[in-house]
């Protein structure tokens, strides 16, 4: 189960509008609650991927490095990332998998039709390393801002 | 020296984020990290001992594949970083 606040929710569906017909990608911020995931806020990425931004995306590591810097001064933890598919379903590719190495994490991925975030879904990678990594479909538990207080 | 565990390799490493070592390069504080935590190393590792393509190791802001690689010196106040790649996209492969 991945939780999240509304806020930070629009954030990650508008950053994959603001980046249209490209991917967008970022990190989520938060806390590991046994095997659930609690966002406390997002961080917007570059994708690096400027040869085919529309279906890939690539975060800079020494981005990655600097939020996992200052995200640990704060208190929180990486406990997952997201990015859009730009006019393709907010299914995981195979893509995806291949190239998903953070297990325990959550992916978050949005579908952007014609400009509009449609549907977003999270898949937390579980296994125990790379020979059996797996994405699972997980729940989106939104707080909205009373509950969240 | 400070290494930084990203939060999936930290079920290897005791649940710690950030384990001190002490040494001399980049290869002997992973070799001191993963002597401390032996499940680490086939994380971090390929079969042949080479670092894994999709592991970043990071010493401060500078990524060691553009300095000395595991050969790069380290000093006490350093801190390595230890980031697996971020990527995908909704095309397959042909």
């Amino acid at each position: 189960m991945l939780t999240i606040r509304q806020s930070e929710l629009e954030a990650l569906r508008r950053h994959g509008e603001e980046t249209y017909p490209h991917e967008c990608c970022g990190v989520m911020l938060g806390r590991m609650e046994g095997t659930e995931r609690v966002v406390e806020t997002v961080s917007r990425a570059g994708n690096t991927r400027v040869d085919s931004p529309h279906n890939r995306y690539n975060i800079d590591p020494r981005e990655l490095v600097r939020i996992q810097r200052e995200s640990r001064g704060r208190g929180l933890d990486i406990v997952g990332f997201y990015h859009s598919h730009p006019d393709h379903p907010a299914r995981w590719s195979q893509t995806d998998l291949a190239e998903a190495h953070w297990v325990g994490c959550s992916y978050v991925i949005t579908s952007v039709e014609h400009g509009r975030a449609a549907l977003t879904n999270s898949f937390a990678l579980e296994g125990t390393g790379e020979e059996d990594k797996h994405f699972v479909d997980e729940g989106i538990r939104v707080l909205t801002a009373e509950a969240a207080d | 020296m400070k290494i930084l565990i990203p939060t999936p390799l930290r079920q290897y490493a005791a649940k710690k984020d950030a384990v001190d070592v002490a040494a001399n390069t980049v290869g002997e504080a992973l070799t001191s990290l993963t002597s401390q935590y032996s499940d680490l190393r086939r994380h971090l590792y390929t079969d042949d001992g080479k670092l894994r393509a999709f592991v970043n190791v990071y010493l401060n802001d500078e990524d060691i594949r553009y300095l000395q690689k595991e050969n790069t010196p380290v000093r006490d106040g350093d801190t390595l970083s230890i980031v697996p790649s971020i990527a995908g996209g909704c095309r397959c492969p042909r």
